[in-house]
Order: C-alpha cells, then sequence, then structure tokens
C-alpha cells in the first residue's frame, strides 16, 4: 500500500517553464525510494509541493488513502514528512543546538537548549553524524552544516524523511553510516525519499528508483530489475563519459609551493598544521578530505584571504605570503570559491558586471575613474557565448541563473585572465552531469596548457577523473600524496579516515 | 476561508507605487475622518497648500532643499548597505561648523565666507558620519544604534553653545546666535526663500553621485560591497576603505544641508533649525526606492506635504500630531505596497482532509 501518491501533479513557472508535467508518483511504507534526475529535472521542485513549500497548479496529493491539502511546511510536518535541504536553512549567527531548536515542536518554553543538546548527542552518536552543539553555523564547513541540516530534519522523527541530495559533500565513511541509519530507520518502518543525481548511491541504497527528466517522470523500478547504464540513459537521454582521457604531459616548472604553512581557523584554533605540498606546470593536484579538515582555511591563505602564522606560499617564485587577494590575483591566480552564491558572485548584479568582478579596474573594462560600458557588454557577450552561460540577458542578474550557469560564470571570469595556477573548490558540487563533465574538461584543458591546478574535493569520483596525483588532508595536515594512476579509491579512503600512507606502502612517483 | 500568501516571480515597481498611495491616502483619511474632517476636503487643501499658488509652491522647494540633500547622500549609504539614520545629527553639525565660520570671520567677502561655509558644513557633517563608521568597522557596532545616538549628542552640543558660548547679545534671552553678517547669508530667488546656491548644490550633487553610482570603478565596487561583502572581500576590494568614504560623503550632505538652513532662512543658529528633516529624508530615500533619479521629486513632494500639513493645521484646525503622522503612515504604506507587489494573496475555501 502507498504511504503516500502524488497523482497528475503539474507545476508552471511564468513564462515558459513546466517545471513538473502531470507527475505521478508514490511511495510505499518503510521502503528507501530514491529520485534520480539531472538539476533542473524537477525532483526538488516534486519534493517542495510534497513539503508544502510550492502550490502546485494541478494534481493531489494522498497520504494512506486520504487526500490532503499541504499548504505550508507546517501541514506536512504534521503529516509526518521531514525535508533537509540541499541549500541549507541554517541561522548563520547561531549556534548548532540553537538551529535545531528552532520552531522544533518538542522544545520547551524554558531552556529549549538543554532538551535539544541531548537529542543531538543521541542523534550524532546513532547515526555517526558529529558535531559539536555550541559551534555558531558560520564557523562550519559546509560538510558539518550539511550534517546539521540533517540532524535537524531527524530531531523530528518524522515518518517520512526527504533527504535533498545529502551526500554530495560527506565522506565514504559518513556516507556510509548515513546510508546505514537510513535503512535502519526503513526497517522501523519509516519511508524515505533520497534525491540525488548519483547512480552508485540509488544502487547502494535505493529499494526503488522513479527517474525525472525534464520535469516527467519517465519510469519507476525496482533497483535489483535495473542497472546503472539503464538509469544514465534515461536520466540524460544520452549515455556519459564517466572518465575523461588524461592525455600525459610533460611537467613543468613549480608553479605554487607551500610550504610548512599554519593557521588559525574562525575561532582561533590553530588549524593548519605545518603544511607542505606543490603543484607544477601541466599538473592537477586533487586534494581530497572531510569537509572541516583545514582545506578553507588552507584555500583562504593561498588567497590572500586569511593570514598564516608561519610557513610560506611561493607562487611562481614570489613569495606572497599573506599578501592581499587583489595581489594574489594579478600574479595569475584563478580562485573557484566553494561557497560560489555567497562569495563567488554578486546575485542582484548583472551577468555583465560579475563577469568583470576580477577585472573592472583595468583596461579594456575602464579607463581612468570611469567603467567602458561598451568594452564590459562586448566581453560579457563574447565570454557567455565561449562558455555556454545560459541567460536570458547579459543584464539579467545573476542571482536568477541556475547553479550550473553560474559557475559557469565563475570559471568564465576566472579563466579570462589566463592564469597561472588555479585554486578550485568543489567545482562541480551540486551541478547536473552536463555541467560537471563541461567544467571537469574545461579544467583539464587549462592543465594540457600549462596551468597548474589544485583541485580540492570531497568527491573522489572527481578527483580521480581529471587529477595527477592525489593528496589527502586530514586535521591540517597532509596524510600523504599518491599517484592518481596508481592509488586505490580504498587506500584514499583510508587517509581520509586519518591512516598514514606509510601503512599503505604507496610508492609516489613523480611522472615526467 | 483561508488566506494564501504565494511569493510572486516577478516584482513590479509600479504596483509598489500605486498601492502605497493607495493605501497611504485611504489611512490618514481614517484619521481626518476621527477628527470629522472631510477627508477629501482635506486633501485638496494640502494640495492647494502646497503647489496652488506661487508662494506656496516656493515654499514647497525652500523645504524640499534639505530632503534632497539629505536624502541623496542616504540613498547612496543605504546602497552600500550602510543604515544611517543620524542624518538629523550630521545637518545639525554641519550648521554648528558653518555657523562657526560665520561668527568667526563675518568680515570676509560672501565669495569667500559661503563656499568656506559650505566646506565647513560639509566636514562637520562628515565627522558626524565618520565616527559611528569607525566604530563600526574597528568594532563591529551596529550603526543603526550609533547614528542615531550621535543625533541626540549633536542636538545636546547644539544647546550648549546656543545657552552658552555663542549665545548672541541681542536675543532677548533666546538660544539663538547673532544675526549673520551679510556676506554670510544666501541669496534667494526674487522675494521667495528658495536659497538656490543650496538648491544648486543638491542637484548637481544628485547628478555627480548619480555618474559615480553609474559610470565609475568606485561605483561598481560600492555596488558589490552593498549587495555582497563577502564578494568585495574575495575579489579584494577594501571594504573598510568604500564604507568610510562613502558615510562621510552621506554625513558631509547633510552637514550642507544644515548650512543651507542657516546661512538661507534663519540667518543664525538657533534651536528649532530643523523639524527632522533628517528623518524624514530616511523616508523619501526609501519611498524614491534608491533611485537617485527620482529622490529629486520624492523630496518635493515630501516638501509640499510639510507646507501643506501646515495649511490645514492652520485652515482646518488640526493638531500638528496629525501632520506629523503623515511620515509614518507613508512608511509604512510603502511597506504595505512593497509586501502586495512581493506576493500574491488569494483567499480560498479549504476543506482540509487526512
Amino acid at each position: 500500500m502507498s504511504t503516500i501518491k502524488m497523482k497528475g501533479i503539474t507545476k508552471k513557472f511564468p513564462p515558459a517553464t513546466v517545471a513538473l508535467d502531470n507527475v505521478n508518483f508514490s511511495v510505499k511504507k518503510g521502503e528507501i525510494h530514491c529520485l534520480l534526475g539531472e538539476n533542473g529535472a524537477g525532483k526538488t521542485t516534486l519534493m517542495n509541493v510534497l513539503y508544502g513549500l510550492i502550490k502546485a497548479d494541478s494534481g493531489d496529493i494522498f497520504v494512506e488513502g486520504k487526500l490532503v491539502k499541504i499548504d505550508s511546511p507546517k501541514d506536512a510536518i504534521e503529516l509526518g514528512i521531514g525535508m533537509a535541504y540541499q541549500h541549507f536553512s541554517l541561522v548563520p549567527t547561531n549556534s548548532v543546538a540553537e538551529n535545531i531548536a528552532l520552531g522544533h515542536p518538542s522544545a520547551s518554553f524554558l531552556f529549549p537548549l538543554k532538551m535539544v543538546k541531548k537529542t543531538i548527542k543521541t542523534l550524532s552518536e546513532r547515526y555517526g553524524l558529529s558535531v559539536d552543539p555550541d559551534s555558531k553555523i558560520w564557523q562550519l564547513s559546509a560538510g558539518e552544516q550539511q550534517r546539521v541540516e540533517i540532524l535537524k530534519v531527524l530531531s523530528k522523527n518524522p515518518r517520512l524523511l526527504i533527504l535533498d541530495e545529502p551526500t554530495t559533500i560527506l565522506t565514504p565513511q559518513e556516507i556510509k553510516n548515513l546510508f546505514q541509519a537510513l535503512k535502519q530507520m526503513a526497517a522501523e518502518g519509516r519511508t524515505i525519499i533520497f534525491i540525488t543525481h548519483k547512480l552508485d548511491e540509488v544502487m547502494a541504497i535505493g529499494d526503488r528508483v522513479s527517474v525525472l527528466r525534464k520535469g516527467k517522470l519517465v519510469k519507476t523500478f525496482e533497483t535489483v530489475k535495473t542497472n546503472k547504464q539503464e538509469l544514465a540513459r534515461l536520466m540524460v537521454g544520452r549515455e556519459v563519459l564517466f572518465r575523461l582521457e588524461r592525455p600525459s604531459v610533460q611537467l613543468g616548472k613549480v608553479i605554487l609551493e607551500v610550504s610548512d604553512v599554519c593557521a588559525l581557523n574562525d575561532r582561533g584554533v590553530p588549524t593548519l598544521r605545518n603544511v607542505s605540498f606543490s603543484v607544477r606546470e601541466n599538473e592537477i593536484l586533487g586534494m581530497a578530505g572531510v569537509a572541516g579538515n583545514g582545506q578553507t582555511e588552507l584555500i583562504e591563505v593561498l588567497t590572500g584571504l586569511r593570514k598564516a602564522t608561519r610557513g610560506s606560499v611561493i607562487i611562481l617564485g614570489k613569495d606572497v605570503t599573506n599578501q592581499s587577494p587583489k595581489n594574489i590575483a594579478e600574479i595569475g591566480v584563478a580562485h573557484i570559491p566553494e561557497k560560489r552564491i555567497d562569495i563567488g558572485i554578486v546575485g542582484d548584479l548583472s551577468v555583465a558586471d560579475n563577469l568583470i568582478l576580477r577585472g573592472y579596474g583595468k583596461a579594456p573594462f575602464s579607463k581612468g575613474i570611469f567603467l567602458e560600458k561598451g568594452n564590459i557588454e562586448k566581453h560579457a557577450n563574447k565570454l557567455a557565448k565561449e562558455f555556454n552561460i545560459v541567460t536570458p540577458s547579459i543584464n539579467t542578474p545573476a542571482k536568477l541563473l541556475s547553479g550550473g550557469n553560474i559557475q559557469r560564470l565563475i570559471l568564465a571570469r576566472e579563466l579570462h585572465g589566463e592564469p597561472k595556477l588555479i585554486i578550485a573548490s568543489h567545482p562541480t558540487y551540486g551541478l547536473d552531469v552536463a555541467a560537471t563533465e563541461q567544467i571537469r574538461r574545461w579544467l583539464q584543458k587549462q592543465r594540457e596548457q600549462g596551468v597548474a591546478v589544485l583541485l580540492i574535493s570531497e568527491d573522489l569520483d572527481e578527483i580521480f577523473s581529471i587529477s595527477d596525483r592525489v593528496t589527502v588532508m586530514f586535521e591540517g595536515t597532509i596524510m600523504g600524496t599518491v599517484d592518481a594512476d596508481k592509488a586505490k579509491l580504498e587506500d584514499v579512503g583510508m587517509m581520509i579516515a586519518g591512516a598514514k600512507t606509510g601503512e599503505l606502502c604507496i610508492e609516489v612517483k613523480n611522472r615526467t | 476561508m483561508k488566506l494564501k500568501i504565494e511569493r510572486r516571480l516577478v516584482e513590479s515597481r509600479q504596483r509598489t507605487i500605486y498601492i502605497t498611495i493607495l493605501s497611504a491616502l485611504s489611512l490618514i483619511a481614517i484619521v481626518f475622518l476621527a477628527y470629522g474632517v472631510n477627508p477629501i476636503l482635506a486633501y485638496e487643501k494640502v494640495f492647494y497648500g502646497a503647489f496652488g499658488s506661487w508662494y506656496s509652491l516656493s515654499e514647497t522647494i525652500t523645504k524640499s532643499i534639505p530632503l534632497m540633500l539629505c536624502s541623496i547622500g542616504l540613498t547612496l549609504a543605504f546602497q552600500t548597505a550602510v543604515w544611517n539614520i543620524g542624518a538629523e545629527g550630521q545637518l545639525l553639525m554641519g550648521a554648528i561648523f558653518g555657523s562657526g565660520v560665520a561668527l568667526s570671520f563675518p568680515q570676509w567677502p560672501a565669495y569667500l565666507l559661503l563656499p568656506t561655509m559650505f566646506l565647513a558644513g560639509f566636514v562637520g557633517g562628515a565627522l558626524w558620519s565618520f565616527v559611528p563608521t569607525v566604530l563600526k568597522t574597528k568594532f563591529q557596532t551596529n550603526e543603526v544604534i550609533t547614528t542615531l545616538m550621535m543625533n541626540y549628542i549633536a542636538t545636546k552640543i547644539l544647546e550648549y553653545l546656543l545657552c552658552g558660548p555663542w549665545r548672541g547679545k541681542e536675543t532677548w534671552g533666546f538660544p539663538y546666535t547673532e544675526i549673520f553678517s551679510s556676506s554670510a547669508q544666501l541669496p534667494t530667488i526674487g522675494t521667495t526663500r528658495i536659497h538656490y546656491p543650496t538648491l544648486v548644490t543638491a542637484f548637481l550633487m544628485s547628478v555627480a553621485l548619480y555618474i559615480l553610482l553609474t559610470r565609475t570603478k568606485l561605483g561598481f565596487e560600492i555596488h558589490v560591497v552593498g549587495k555582497n561583502p563577502e564578494a568585495a572581500r574575495y575579489v579584494g576590494i577594501n571594504y573598510t576603505k568604500i564604507i568610510l568614504l562613502v558615510m562621510m560623503i552621506s554625513g558631509g550632505l547633510a552637514g550642507i544641508a544644515g548650512i543651507g538652513e542657516v546661512a538661507g532662512i534663519h540667518h543664525r543658529l538657533r534651536i528649532g533649525i530643523s523639524p527632522g528633516y533628517g528623518f524624514t529624508s530616511i523616508i523619501v530615500a526609501w519611498l524614491s526606492g534608491l533611485h537617485l533619479s527620482s529622490t529629486m521629486s520624492i523630496s518635493i513632494l515630501y516638501g509640499g506635504l510639510l507646507v501643506g500639513g501646515e495649511m490645514i493645521q492652520i485652515s482646518l484646525g488640526l493638531p500638528i500630531g496629525v501632520v506629523e503622522m503623515f511620515n509614518g503612515i507613508s512608511l509604512f504604506s510603502m511597506l504595505i505596497g512593497e509586501f502586495f507587489s512581493r506576493n500574491k494573496i488569494s483567499f480560498e475555501i479549504s476543506s482540509k482532509g487526512g
């Protein structure tokens, strides 16, 4: 019997977008149901309808056979539906416990934190989602914030749990833990809807899977009766290339040399501890590791956003330790930031303006104190075409673009100045298959043209698909560096969990 | 019956303006009705009082000059996401600094004295906005609180000066300074009180700031800082430098408004040179949607409300409080207008199942 049934759901966004087109979708009690599709396929929209955030133009929702009206998340929560968002719904200046207490139905009027802290402790121990209840959200990495988001929903003890791409920035170990917890919950009779665009996850956890493409529900399967290739084909409508060919190129001179760098985090705690590594011309160095192990601080030190307390950063033979972000960018360092919407763009400014965020102060975009509007427009039109940025016009506010197009915009801007070093942090996080592939190809192309690339990501598939060497960061130190062609995924997974390379006996050879 | 509120995808500025005007007029009408006054008659009187004759028009423009200067400065500050609530105090400090010059060098010729007073007024206002901005950048204090508090300090300094060292000899005990020398008095258009050098300054400054915001590198940096300070940091724009500069311009312009009042209207420094121009300007800046192109006309509208409001006080015997309610009601109405422009409201009869 179906716990939840959505019938004939249609939602249009004027003027011309049909987000959901007559979708029939149902889940059974106690199953883990994966909702598979690319970005923009309508997965999140469908779940937002179920969670009461968006009103469908037409269609009905049935819970245990009864027609219900879900007009707000409050209605949904009353029906036992909980949802963890992909883009976190947390208050940055408040602590973890405060965020979870916020709007919690059983939090007491006085001293709500006491009870909530206990819940956090129980839940994080049970599901292995450890997080300090007293930390402020803004101090947490994206990965840790994701954990809080999931804990927040779990704390309400829902009958139906909707998870919107929850694993994007979790480690393999954390994913395993989460999956175990989810299976346990399903066994207890709870239903789980798992939104994802990762085929491995569908196969690993799904009892059933529904594929959405361009607002239409293509098909629902039992996972044992299908395979990855079939799902991938239905999802994107074509065969996908998973691994990129890596033409071998001669490694050139050292571009980035980091020696013995130490730095504090926002809380003033020593976070980077004697970090040393280097990246050379024609090389992509992949840096794996769980978010919150010092990667954010390292990137900030490298790009001038955070002071190093000791050690040195040498780029192109020049000591740039603790220089300003502007100086570092000007010697040819491109930075593709992790929080692309928060930091990488100015959402209210136009696409054209966002494309000159780095170069506005120089010719041809300005002359004296004035901006050269004509050149800025020409530049924007050229880059939009070159980088396939899909936008109604170059004057559209950047915030209205989809995630993939925002990332294309950032790449277009950062790669435009012919950088010598690219620091890319989670460059494909949350993007669909097409955008992911394109962005990886661009990075690859840069490498072939002699650029040094430092790729920081928690997605091991991403690291291995384009890196030459893989290094792992754990608790602020480099655990080891391995040759991407020779290393095994499992070995890197071990380092991510804190085991030294020596114990794994991996030999690192310099390729020439 | 159930009220449904849904976010619109496209906001319409026109809809905002229509709803704002409509709700302001109907809310004020309730107040008039409570006093037993026919609202249509009252509106007619306000309109004629403000724009009905050359005299009233000239008074309207006179009163809109300080509103223009303060609100273009506030528009710049608000665009940068710095919430300057201190234009009133900045105006007073500008007036104090300028009066200091006027009283110290009465014998200077006008062509030297007046520009020096304008400069001193700018410096006075800029200093008054500089202090809270430095506190904000160094200690992360909230500028809404500090700029607001600075208003009271400015008022008290003014009172001290007028009751103490600067009190004139022939003012019969009133807290006034002496009348300025004639070279410290601004010329006016004909017999009106329109002190045109200040009006021209306001016009030129609004054009200059418009060009600054839309055409220059500095304007671009201001937009980036105002709309996403994190992105500004990421590309290496100096946040502290930008907001200090913006706030000093904002305060400086309010300071010049103060000069206009002392040198153009009262010809002396006294208590009550501003009936809250600095606060009304906040409403003017918001109502113009932070667009410098509309600031001038909205300032004239509010100048008209002040003049027309005085008119109905006399002719309809309404208390001054009624007129002062205009400000609050119009800001509140704008919030209503923005709400309805952002959200779609519908009623539906719900039969909730489950």
